[in-house]
């Protein structure tokens, strides 16, 4: 695990940030790699929002990478309480022990004189049930106590209830917990915390205002080809332009759900996959499936797919020829 | 440059972006680690920091151009201004303004054509009086000139006077001198005007637009003047959208800590009985399902639009919320509302049914004995009507039906308390069979009657 002063220095710019994370495989825009810059200074998490699939999730496992940091993660689901967050008591463990102490506490109290004598012996072991022996540490808590420290992802924190948010509000800000039979808990060194949402529903005031917010949009067209470039470097050059071109032009459509960079990274695989060197309509008719996700929206892009072909290939092309010339 | 920044993040507040202490403390603390030099790092950082969503971001973009813009001059505060200042350190804030150095500094920069030394002049006059205290429009004229006086322009006039009385017996050059600083005079006010409005766009606008949206919120619906349409359209989605966040997503209010035992003792037979799995408490909280009938009749044909806005907005808000409107009859507006924007939706809606004598019994026959199926234990019957059927049989007995069925029925008039029951309103014999009835006028009291319905538990 690297030293303090080396993930400092490592976090030393915006610009050093953006490198380093397109070492490990993540294209970032400036207002990312300034986002993760501002936080890591500040020691606040950072709420990450955006649609389904910009990278949100995969920013955080990226800095995580980056950093050489080991990463902790916490999906969040309705219902998601903090004895799955922060810690349990192993009860069945407690309850085990209990059962092998039953036999032995005659033993134990056999000359114990009176009640109170025999109170007093029994407060002797009463701590041992509360202890660390028994302590189940959730992903905050483990977090939180990681020596080196850590990269706390808590994914899409909109699906948890608000009584969740309520009790992340001490974590997040003194990065520490209470925990009432041991104490609390402060992290030595602070985690570098993100939280993801999807906008299902809207945060409470008390949880933003404790966050930094980044927005991360639908890339452009530029940033997108990057990102296809690193992630499926066997795209060659025309076809990488062609597919982004057609993508972007997708997410101007009037879909019910856009595309977002993970479906053009899984598409790109895809036509890697099946030898294309070009989009061609019926390789295009067959694959849509892996860019749209209702039966409505290939539909409506199947309509238009002549014109949305047409351009991707001007496009594609037109800049891809003077390269060759 | 502090001072600045936080001149920027009341502009913000301005527009509609709450920015709290704790988050301009936050926004102080990114700007000293990317520093000044760089716009759009100190852009990425700051909004970072205090622009909380996506729309918010969108405003801040602005604001952030806007700001930088309008103080693209008088930025230089930064670095000449507040130079200059430090310079002559006890300059800037003389009792006696308009009598001393700066004036002649002044009528000098001016006839040297130093346009550098003029704005930085200027900016720092717009420093002293505070631009950002702007409110309104009409403050224009006074601020303007309150920035030249407090760059000297009484001297200036004083010397353009003396010159003028001097070219009797003077050279032509006096002349000459007076007709120049005529003409900077005249550049030099419009700059100033200029300097001013830039700044009421920034700090004065959406103050006024506030207020204007409040005294909207508390305006009788009926007298709202047509050209405010749009902007009341705009608050009641604010409003529908606010409700949404607040009463989405909670299903099960878990209370933390009771034990139930039932469950317990049935999840653990399997294990003789020793208690291995605790089950807990909680309570489902129930989405309403509203049924929403909505009056479209003549008589409250003004009030009908934001009614029906009303049951447009809460669509998006409410998943199971079946809407009807009438006037003479009842009909399902479900499908006439989805996927069109409102104004066709209710241009569409009056056509079919508006305008038309209101006839409440036929409504609640027809609700009775067409939708009973709609209405169960679970259900919140929403009335939006002036209840004046015009003569007509009421027909409570079909209410009472609804209303024992219903778990609520909550009925909204636009009509103040005191003038229910009178000429043909029915809406006192109505009273009985309302679990809740309210004097719904106002946007006000629209989004309280909508919070209580979605707040209701079972």
């Amino acid at each position: 695990m690297p030293a303090a002063s080396a993930i400092r220095e490592r976090l030393g710019s915006a610009g050093a940030i953006a490198e380093g994370l397109e070492s490990v495989g993540y294209i970032s825009s400036r207002a990312i790699a300034t986002a993760v810059h501002v936080a890591a200074h500040l020691e606040k998490p950072i709420l990450v929002e955006g649609s389904a699939g910009v990278g949100k999730t995969e920013l955080a496992l990226s800095v995580g990478r980056y950093l050489g940091l080991p990463l902790v993660r916490l999906q969040c689901y309705e219902g998601l309480d903090e004895s799955k967050a922060l810690y349990e008591w192993k009860y069945g463990k407690q309850l085990l022990y209990t059962q092998i102490l039953k036999d032995r506490m005659s033993d134990v109290l056999r000359d114990a004189d009176g009640f109170d004598g025999a109170m007093a012996r029994l407060h002797e072991f009463g701590d041992l049930f509360f202890s660390e022996e028994f302590l189940e540490p959730r992903p905050l808590l483990r977090a939180l106590r990681e020596e080196g420290g850590a990269v706390l992802l808590i994914d899409e924190i909109d699906k948890s209830d608000e009584e969740f948010e309520a009790f992340l509000l001490e974590v997040l800000s003194a990065h520490q917990v209470t925990i009432p039979e041991l104490g609390t808990v402060h992290a030595d060194m602070p985690p570098v915390t993100f939280l993801t949402s999807n906008n299902t529903r809207d945060l409470g005031d008390a949880l933003k205002r404790r966050c930094l917010h980044l927005h991360i949009p639908l890339p452009e067209a530029r940033l997108e080809r990057r990102i296809v470039e690193t992630r499926v470097p066997e795209t060659g050059e025309a076809l990488r332009r062609q597919l982004v071109d057609f993508v972007q032009q997708l997410r101007t459509l009037e879909l019910r759900k856009l595309p977002s960079i993970s479906e053009t990274i899984d598409w790109a695989r895809a036509l890697v996959l099946l030898n294309a060197h070009e989009l061609e309509r019926e390789l295009v008719r067959d694959t849509l499936n892996v860019l749209l996700k209702f039966e409505v929206d290939v539909e409506r892009a199947d309509r238009e797919l002549p014109a949305l072909l047409a351009h991707a290939r001007r496009e594609g092309g037109a800049a891809a020829a003077p390269r060759l010339a | 440059m502090q001072q600045s920044l936080e001149r920027f993040l009341k502009a913000l507040r301005g527009m509609d972006v709450p920015v709290s202490v704790a988050e301009s403390i936050d926004a102080h603390r990114a700007a000293a680690l990317v520093g000044w030099s760089d716009r759009t790092l100190l852009r990425d950082a700051l909004a970072v920091a205090v622009a909380k969503s996506e729309d918010e971001k969108a405003r801040y973009f602005e604001c952030f151009d806007a700001f930088f813009a309008a103080a693209a001059g008088s930025t230089q505060e930064g670095s000449n201004g507040e130079a200059a200042a430090e310079r002559r350190p006890g300059d800037r804030r003389l009792p006696v303004r308009g009598e001393d150095r700066a004036p002649a500094d002044l009528v000098r920069m001016l006839l040297d054509g130093d346009r550098a030394g003029v704005a930085a002049a200027m900016a720092a006059a717009a420093g002293a009086v505070d631009l950002s205290r702007l409110r309104l429009f009409t403050q224009r004229g006074v601020f303007m000139r309150r920035i030249l006086d407090e760059m000297g322009i009484g001297a200036l006039e004083a010397e353009i006077r003396t010159l003028r009385e001097l070219r009797g017996d003077e050279d032509e050059g006096a002349a000459e001198r007076a007709e120049r600083l005529e003409g900077a005079r005249a550049r030099l006010i419009e700059e100033t005007r200029g300097l001013v409005e830039r700044n009421i766009a920034l700090f004065a606008d959406p103050a006024s637009e506030r207020l204007r949206e409040e005294f909207l919120e508390r305006m009788r619906l009926a007298s709202i003047p047509a050209r405010d349409f749009e902007r009341v359209r705009r608050i009641v989605r604010r409003m529908a959208k606010r409700l949404a966040s607040r009463h989405a997503r909670r299903r099960f209010n878990r209370k933390d800590g009771r034990l139930d035992p039932r469950r317990t003792i049935r999840s653990n037979v399997a294990h003789d009985g020793v208690p291995f799995r605790l089950a807990w408490r909680y309570t489902r909280v129930e989405r309403p399902k509203v049924v929403a009938v909505c009056d479209v009749s003549g008589s409250v044909a003004a009030a009908a639009q934001f009614l029906l806005l009303l049951l447009y907005s809460l669509r998006e808000v409410l998943s199971d919320l079946r809407g009807f409107a009438f006037s003479s009859h009842l009909e399902d507006v479900g499908d006439l509302l989805a996927g069109r924007p409102f104004e066709a939706a209710a241009a569409g809606i009056m056509e079919r049914i508006g305008f038309r004598p209101t006839d409440y019994g036929r409504t609640l026959l027809d609700l009775e004995t067409g939708h009973l199926d709609l209405i169960d234990r679970r259900t919140t019957l929403l009335v939006l009507g002036d209840a004046r059927n015009n003569r007509g049989d009421p027909r409570t007995a079909s209410l009472e039906k609804l209303f024992q069925r219903a778990k609520r029925v909550i009925w909204l008039n636009p009509e103040p308390r005191t003038f229910w029951g009178t000429g043909d309103s029915e809406m006192l014999r109505y009273l009985p069979y309302c679990h809740v009835a309210r004097v719904c006028n106002t946007l006000r009291h629209l989004e309280r009657a909508v919070d209580d319905l979605l707040a209701a538990r079972s």
